[in-house]
């Protein structure tokens, strides 16, 4: 308990200082100006979205592989984090894109990329939603992650073909790209802290999925036992619930 | 008894089921053909929009046509749960789901063989010099829709709305495959037709990958 209030203590001012950062240290950038400040956000919802994701695709294999419970929680939480973090990103990114592109969207490789993404993992709820049995529930939405999983870069990879207009990677991303140090550093600090915060709602989440599930547990055992008391004799009925 | 030769007599089976009714295969038919008489009516398309749009048109209405023809590849053996029996014969789960799979690749393959010739006629594409070339990337780009969409049907057939659910598994997972085929087609609809090697090979990737897929999760897909 005292460990996951540090945690939430230390997570608040990340986001404090990195919003702080974003918006009052960082240097004013030469044509976009103010606009500008939401890409580190934008960045940093995406890499978390990717680091939620990838949590996802192990979960799914492990519950394949164990049957244990806490896999199939691990990956619910994930994935609704991961839809989370993606629709902070297809938000950002419009509202960026409006002043500087002059557009709010195009059909270009990595906009229709996380487009798709953020369908495929609304579908893996959705079908949760739909299923009955919790353990068929678990196995059949974990082998559709794992087919959603392998789709992306497939989907990634096939839009690339088409021209892309969104800007090139400014990290690592070849001749032309890198930027100011100070922009760099607030960047490292707006990542680091939605990555925290990220990780802050995914164990909240499991949390509450490990409760719900136990829940479930007492409900159901509770409702076998009241119905073994029903189908005893009376006199032994009496006994037990005195 | 081999996966292949088990699959052969699933196969067999399917076969023989739909033959006896034909439901399945002329709905689907005639669910294609009126995707794309609609589309003409809603663009009223020119010959060389027809080039340009009409190789979208044809996979769209392929796809469309799958995803409801391969619900009923499961939850037809739900009504006496026969998959149940299925699951108790003495053979690996890979050889029900191939089966299943090469039966719908099949009936996909019969829907295309009359769609694709009605198509040519109705926008005035001559496929007379191309049919080797079409024939790949269509059989190709079918691989790829049975192969997701045999597995997803299993998957749906579990759940509740499974009718409008499937489409909505599947129609996303298939974009790539959409994307690859559909600009594949149109290269070889060209006045000067030409076959992308680059989008045949990522169709065929595509189709690896997922068979792959399914054949190390069929264990799970099809347990009880």
């Amino acid at each position: 308990m005292k460990g996951r209030l540090a945690y939430t203590g230390i997570t608040a001012a990340l986001v404090f200082f990195a919003g702080y950062a974003a918006l009052f240290l960082a240097p004013d950038e030469a044509t976009m100006h103010a606009v500008q400040r939401i890409f580190y956000f934008h960045v940093g919802s995406w890499n978390a979205m990717f680091c939620a994701l990838f949590v996802v695709f192990c979960a799914n294999v492990a519950y394949l592989l164990t049957r244990k419970q806490k896999y199939d929680a691990l990956g619910v939480s994930g994935v609704e984090v991961a839809v989370m973090c993606c629709t902070i990103g297809l938000v950002t990114g419009p509202l960026w894109a409006k002043p500087v592109w002059g557009i709010y969207w195009t059909w270009d490789a990595r906009l229709t990329s996380t487009f798709i993404l953020w369908l495929l993992y609304i579908a893996y709820l959705l079908l949760r939603g739909l299923l009955e049995d919790p353990e068929k529930k678990a196995s059949l939405s974990a082998i559709f992650g794992i087919f959603a999983f392998l789709d992306v870069p497939m989907v990634y990879l096939s839009n690339r073909l088409w021209r892309t207009q969104h800007p090139q990677p400014v990290i690592l991303g070849g001749a032309g790209s890198g930027m100011a140090p100070m922009i760099a550093k607030v960047l490292v600090l707006c990542i680091v802290a939605m990555f925290f915060l990220m990780v802050l709602v995914f164990i909240d989440r499991y949390r509450l999925e490990q409760l719900r599930n136990e829940c479930e547990e007492l409900r159901f055992e509770i409702e076998s036992r009241s119905a073994q008391v029903q189908s005893l004799p009376p006199s032994a009925a009496q006994r037990m619930s005195s | 008894m081999t996966t292949v030769g088990a699959a052969g007599i699933l196969l067999g089976k399917e076969l023989r089921l739909e033959f006896r009714s034909r439901e399945l295969l002329s709905a689907t038919i005639i669910f294609a053909l009126v995707v794309v008489v609609l589309f003409s009516f809603a663009f009223d398309p020119t010959a060389a929009e027809s080039r340009r749009y009409g190789p979208g048109l044809l996979w769209i209405a392929f796809l469309f046509a799958g995803s409801l023809m391969l619900n009923p590849s499961f939850s037809r053996e739900q009504t006496n749960e026969t998959l149940d029996a299925l699951r108790m014969a003495p053979i690996s789960p890979f050889a029900i789901l191939l089966g299943k799979m090469l039966a719908n690749f099949i009936f996909m393959s019969v829907a295309e063989l009359v769609l694709v010739p009605v198509f040519a006629v109705l926008y005035n594409i001559s496929i007379v010099g191309i049919v080797w070339r079409l024939v790949l990337v269509l059989s190709l780009g079918t691989t790829g829709l049975v192969v997701t969409g045999t597995v997803f049907s299993a998957v749906s057939a579990q759940a509740r709305m499974r009718e409008l659910l499937l489409p909505l598994l599947l129609l996303p997972i298939l974009t790539p495959l959409l994307i690859a085929a559909v600009e594949s087609t149109a290269s070889l609809f060209q006045e000067q037709p030409s076959l992308d090697r680059t989008r045949v090979a990522f169709l065929a990737g595509f189709d690896i990958v997922f068979l792959t897929a399914s054949w190390l999760l069929c264990d799970y897909l099809l347990e009880d």
